[in-house]
């Protein structure tokens, strides 16, 4: 089987865990060999956030700097601070609507206009699929639900061997009933979003 | 039912690290289990914890790694089994202990879960506590994925049972921090209670016993010696002539540097996972069927010298390199393509890997580090010292999340080593110089390791203050509960240790008690222990807002909303706080209404009382 090394990037609170989580636990359910690797510590405090999850039969844990396949990111600034893990080929799927740091705020620093991080990802890697995540988890009835969003863009890519049905049935046995409804929706927005990139 | 007490022998589960550790023990028939949280250690205690509430299984966050040892020792001594986490420079703290265990013994068993972290991703060192194997002549253990770590932990508990002997199971963050899959064993049914047999001539480490049983231990080193050479957590992969020698989750990437560069039939990687005592005979004869051997370890070289002292040994003259190789360095952990790299360069490969993406032309990056939350008391205490204590006083500061309080604009911290270094270093720090010292140490970390120092500085007359940061709970490991915590809203009714008591107990006699959301009483007492002459403490006492939000006690105050037509911009919000709860939007502060908790403090600081609660 061909390994697929995804890297998911966000920042705290972003839930990116929890969808590199149940993207191992969908692996795991189709008999796809898989292993996960997070950094905890600072989740809650409003750092980065790192995870990987790689299919296929690898044996590290890790994505090497210019070695990931496919880079799942939740928020543009945050996309161009990880680009280091891409290479040419590299198929990149971010959220385009920014988080700024407080940073920002006390004046240590610029936020990049998006435009730009677009610009600058595109001509340096294989693919982006760019969405507005914020606005779809929003649209499908929970803002919280930007996790689900880019979990179904990364399905709808067909970058992984995950298919939608297991993916679904994974969220499902691990969503609570009253989000549930919102967290499909949220997912199939965000492949919505990633199929009609891929086919134009 | 938690879900690591399913019992379904061969079910598959995508578990963490550190879940599938507590899982080996369980299956393992552990009973009894101790901790101070730490990370990467600390998933493996919050599934007991949880896991004590619904079975037998005893479970307690201890005070600190020393007296985890300890009340582990007891229990193991008695009979049970016993399993004792932590990370590791928890194990410096409980290292005094566990030097003299190994002397004694246990009677049950008991398994020391060591966790490493290379590349400190949140820790003051990166020591290698491969060491302490040596040092304590204790057998370890080195799981290199998830079923390892299962299946090695009921292997660490069998071997510990065996011979008497506290084992130890070294990880490190990456190790406990993988997900993957793990096939399940059958639960073997918990022994909870026993009963103590008396032996004080083995028991009582006086010298004359001591001496008798560092003898003992020796020759059980031999045991667990020939132990090792016969172990299948030791294991020769391939016959090819390229040696390569891996523990831990280095072995991942020495393994998938093989397949990439297609030498699998040209290499013999040996595994040490039973990696002390070494299996000296296996490696001396593995030595022999090599051409070159290229050790992968991360942190020091400790393989790599011992190899080359077998070598010299058994006259074996198999050139053994390790450290330099490719870059492979004492600092960092490694990854793959690291990896991959010093095995083509130590065998003459080309090593093809995909360009690393240009990012020379990239704009500078706003940095994203992790900050104090909105609203958080820490900021509120920190803000009041430095308008009181002035940004030239001497700010030891200790372990835990306050630690951030480093970074301007609060820049509220000049020195920390260690758990509860805070206070006993503010007692050579006034006594050498005569600059004004105030200390931070948050109550985990008072309760941990600060008495003793508090003591000393009483005694001693030293003459400084202490500030206790009293949020409550164990915040930065995740919110486990210690002495000073009440656990009622846990449904737990463990007796809870007063901070300020304790001050009393240990002899201070200036104590002020603060609510730090209200800077003005917070500055007078804190400008009462800056004129105080003596020992000084305060105790700043609010929840952390994310552990009263856990418990379904968070605030019901409104966030605040800054009334334009009064904000002149002086920013004494932005500059002086930083809360990530403001940002600008253009010209103007702003503040996120989701992230604002209504503590007020910024209100408090607004020269234009501009900062007003949010209206209906």
């Amino acid at each position: 089987m061909e390994t697929k090394r995804c890297v998911f990037v966000g920042v705290g609170g972003q839930g990116n865990l929890l969808a590199s989580n149940l993207l191992g636990q969908a692996a795991l359910s189709m008999g796809i060999p898989v292993v996960v690797s997070e950094i905890h510590g600072m989740a809650q405090r409003g750092g980065v956030v790192e995870s990987a999850v790689l299919l296929g039969g690898a044996n590290s844990p890790i994505v090497s700097n210019g070695e990931a396949d496919v880079l799942i990111s939740f928020e543009p600034l945050e996309t161009l601070r990880i680009l280091n893990k891409c290479n040419k080929k590299t198929l990149v799927i971010t959220n385009a609507q920014p988080l700024p740091p407080f940073t920002v705020a006390v004046g240590q620093g610029k936020y990049p206009p998006v435009d730009e991080i677009l610009d600058k990802v595109t001509k340096k890697v294989g693919k982006v699929v760019s969405l507005n995540g914020n606005d779809l988890a929003e649209k499908a009835g929970n803002v919280l639900s930007l996790n689900m969003v880019m979990l179904g863009a990364l399905i709808g890519t067909g970058a992984t061997p995950v298919t939608e049905e297991v993916m679904k049935k994974i969220i499902a046995g691990s969503t609570k009933k009253a989000f549930l409804d919102s967290n499909l929706k949220a997912f199939d927005l965000g492949k919505d979003a990633a199929q009609k990139v891929m086919k134009g | 039912m938690h879900k690591l007490l399913e019992d379904a022998p061969g079910k598959e589960m995508l578990l963490l690290g550190n879940e599938a550790i507590a899982r080996g023990a369980l299956e393992a028939g552990v009973a009894f289990a101790t901790c101070y949280p730490g990370t990467p250690s600390s998933e493996i205690p919050e599934q007991f914890f949880e896991i004590s509430q619904e079975t037998d299984l005893y479970f307690e966050y201890s005070t600190n790694e020393k007296v985890a040892m300890e009340v582990g020792a007891g229990a193991a001594v008695s009979g049970l089994k016993t399993m004792v986490t932590m990370k590791h420079v928890g194990l410096n703290v409980a290292a005094d202990p566990l030097m003299t265990l190994a002397y004694t013994g246990v009677k049950g068993a008991m398994v020391v879960i060591n966790a490493d972290d290379p590349s400190l991703f949140s820790s003051q060192n990166e020591q290698d506590n491969r060491f302490y194997a040596r040092l304590s002549g204790l057998a370890m253990f080195e799981p290199t994925n998830t079923q390892e770590m299962k299946d090695w932990t009921v292997a660490a508990f069998e071997l510990s049972e065996e011979t008497g002997l506290p084992v130890i199971v070294r990880t490190t963050t990456r190790l406990a921090h993988i997900r993957g899959g793990v096939k399940l064993g059958s639960l073997k049914p918990r022994v909870t209670k026993t009963q103590f047999k008396k032996n004080p001539f083995h028991y009582v480490c006086v010298p004359a016993v001591s001496r008798n049983l560092h003898k003992e231990l020796l020759q059980k080193y031999d045991v667990l010696s020939e132990k090792s050479e016969k172990s299948p957590l030791n294991q020769v992969i391939g016959n090819g002539k390229w040696g390569i020698v891996a523990n831990g989750v280095s072995f991942n990437y020495v393994m998938d540097a093989v397949m990439d560069l297609g030498i699998k039939d040209k290499v013999s990687i040996l595994k040490l996972g039973f990696s002390w005592p070494l299996p000296k005979k296996l490696i001396a004869n593995w030595l022999k069927s090599v051409d070159k051997a290229l050790v992968v370890e991360e942190l020091e070289p400790i393989n790599e010298n011992e190899f080359r002292a077998i070598a010299q040994e058994n006259g074996i003259s198999t050139p053994i390199k390790g450290k330099g190789v490719g870059g492979l360095s004492r600092l960092w952990e490694y990854d793959p393509r690291l990896v991959r790299g010093a095995v083509a360069a130590m065998f003459g490969l080309e090593h093809k890997a995909p360009a690393v993406v240009d990012v020379s032309d990239l704009p500078p990056l706003p940095g994203r580090p992790p900050t104090l939350c909105a609203g958080c008391p820490h900021r509120a205490t920190f803000y009041a010292v430095k308008e009181v204590y002035g940004a030239d006083s001497v700010n030891p500061t200790d372990i835990g999340c306050y630690t951030l309080g480093l970074l301007p604009p609060l820049s509220m911290g000049d020195f920390v080593i260690c758990m509860g270094s805070s206070v006993s270093t503010s007692c050579g720090f006034s006594t050498a110089t005569d600059q004004k010292v105030v200390a931070f140490i948050g109550d985990s970390t008072f309760f941990h390791s600060g008495i003793t120092g508090l003591i000393n500085a009483v005694h001693n007359n030293h003459k400084f203050t202490l500030v206790i940061l009293d949020n409550g709970t164990t915040a930065m490991t995740g919110h486990q509960i210690h002495p000073g915590v009440d656990t009622t809203p846990m449904g737990l009714n463990l007796p809870q240790v007063i901070v300020e008591d304790v001050v009393r107990g240990c002899g201070v006699k200036d104590l002020h008690v603060v609510k730090p959301f209200n800077i003005k009483k917070t500055m007078e007492s804190l400008k009462a222990s800056l004129e105080y002459d003596g020992m000084s403490v305060v105790v700043s006492k609010e929840f952390c807002p994310l552990f009263a939000k856990g418990i379904g006690k968070a605030r019901k105050a409104k966030p605040f909303t800054i009334n334009q037509q009064k904000c002149k911009n002086h920013r004494d919000c932005i500059s002086k706080l930083a809360c990530p709860a403001m940002y600008l939007e253009g010209n103007a502060v702003r503040i996120n209404k989701t992230l604002c908790i209504g503590c007020s403090v910024c209100a408090q600081v607004c020269p234009e009382n501009a900062i007003v609660p949010v209206k209906d």
